[in-house]
């Protein structure tokens, strides 16, 4: 693939996962407002997630965004001001993005799967 | 010093190409306009002192300096608006090289235009009538946002991106090309989209508008490149990218 096209593919990448993410910290933060409402316990939590699909295809779809929006942002960063080989730079972000995937998905499955 | 004159820090370069700032008393006068203060160092008081300018309008874009730490046409600037404390400091144009004194030099500058595919790609010839382009269609709109540059390169000077990455294009190259993009009778979008692409392109762009926040002839080259974003982003999803 050309650089023009995979830079092109990149930046989607970080707006579409951008608007999700907007969505979900919105969700999210509500969520926990309403949450604490009257005292929060860990068996509160887990009674509203465990079973749950829809918190568990809420909170996967959250924890898919993160791990393509934050390396991309990273990308960006590292690339203008640390200057690292571009193959380096991408292969490191590429198992950072992988590390937030499996770390986040690992999470979900843990509270929502009964 | 006399409250009616002003003193002038002008950048002045030796011959090996070591700068440093030499000062000026030069007097005030109603509407005094910064290159009009660089004109009277070099009558009055210093013949070798190199500077550039053409029209002294607002039209060629050859005069712009670094005036009090920024980017500016100084044919139009009075001295008024921009003056500290009777100070006024002239420097050349940032992120281009200094040639001599005040003047850059503007190759790169230009030779991004190109790269960005800044020409006319024409569809038809002179032997076909005159294209007809109505004066409120969009594209024709989003042509005179960005048509009225003078490459003046105060845009280039002042963006933080060019600094840190000498590849990058840079506000106006990318700004000409959206003006092309939108032309109707332009048949090169396919090479320009993909010339403007990439991390010397349009996704290098911050957003941070220091380009359209400084552009004396306020265009908007930040929503041109937000443009070039949507429009490549689009190319490279239908496979249309070289
Ligand atoms: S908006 Fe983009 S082009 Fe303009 S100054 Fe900022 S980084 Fe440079
Ligand atoms: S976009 Fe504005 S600041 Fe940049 S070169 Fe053109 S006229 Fe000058
Ligand atoms: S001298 Fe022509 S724009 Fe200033």
């Amino acid at each position: 693939m050309s650089a023009a096209r995979r830079e092109a593919l990149l930046w989607l990448a970080s707006r579409v996962s951008a608007m999700i993410l907007a969505l979900c910290v919105v969700v999210h933060l509500a969520t926990m407002i309403v949450a604490v409402r009257g005292g929060l316990t860990a068996a509160e939590i887990l009674g509203r997630t465990r079973g749950s699909m829809v918190w568990a295809l809420f909170y996967g779809t959250f924890v898919i965004a993160v791990a393509v929006h934050a390396p991309l942002g990273l990308r960006t960063v590292l690339g203008e001001s640390a200057r690292w080989p571009e193959r380096v730079l991408d292969m490191g972000l590429l198992l950072f993005g992988i590390l937030v995937l499996f770390t986040g998905l690992r999470a979900v499955v843990a509270v929502t799967m009964a | 010093m006399p409250t009616d004159s002003l003193a002038a820090r002008v950048w002045r370069t030796d011959i090996a190409g070591a700068g440093a700032f030499v000062s000026y008393v030069v007097p005030r006068s109603p509407s005094q306009t910064v290159l009009e203060v660089v004109t009277y160092i070099q009558r009055r008081l210093d013949p070798t002192l190199a500077y550039r300018f053409a029209c002294r309008v607002g039209m060629c874009g050859s005069c712009a300096m670094t005036v009090n730490g920024k980017a500016r046409w100084t044919c139009r600037t009075h001295v008024q608006a921009v003056a500290r404390d009777g100070v006024l400091e002239i420097a050349p144009l940032a992120n281009l090289p200094v040639v001599r004194d005040l003047v850059t030099d503007m190759r790169e500058f230009f030779d991004k235009w190109a790269r960005a595919k800044g020409h006319l790609t024409p569809t038809t010839t002179r032997h076909d009538p005159l294209a007809r382009v109505a004066p409120d269609s969009d594209k024709r709109r989003a042509v005179d946002a960005g048509i009225e540059c003078i490459g003046c390169g105060v845009c280039y000077a002042s963006c933080d991106v060019v600094r840190w990455n000498p590849r990058y294009l840079g506000p106006a190259a990318l700004n000409r090309a959206w003006t092309l993009v939108n032309d109707v009778r332009d048949g090169g979008n396919r090479e320009r989209l993909g010339a403007v692409a990439g991390d010397a392109g349009c996704h290098a762009c911050h957003t941070q508008q220091t380009c359209t926040e400084r552009c004396p002839k306020h265009l908007t080259p930040t929503a041109a490149i937000a443009g070039l974003k949507r429009l490549t982003a689009l190319a490279a999803l239908r496979g249309e990218l070289p």
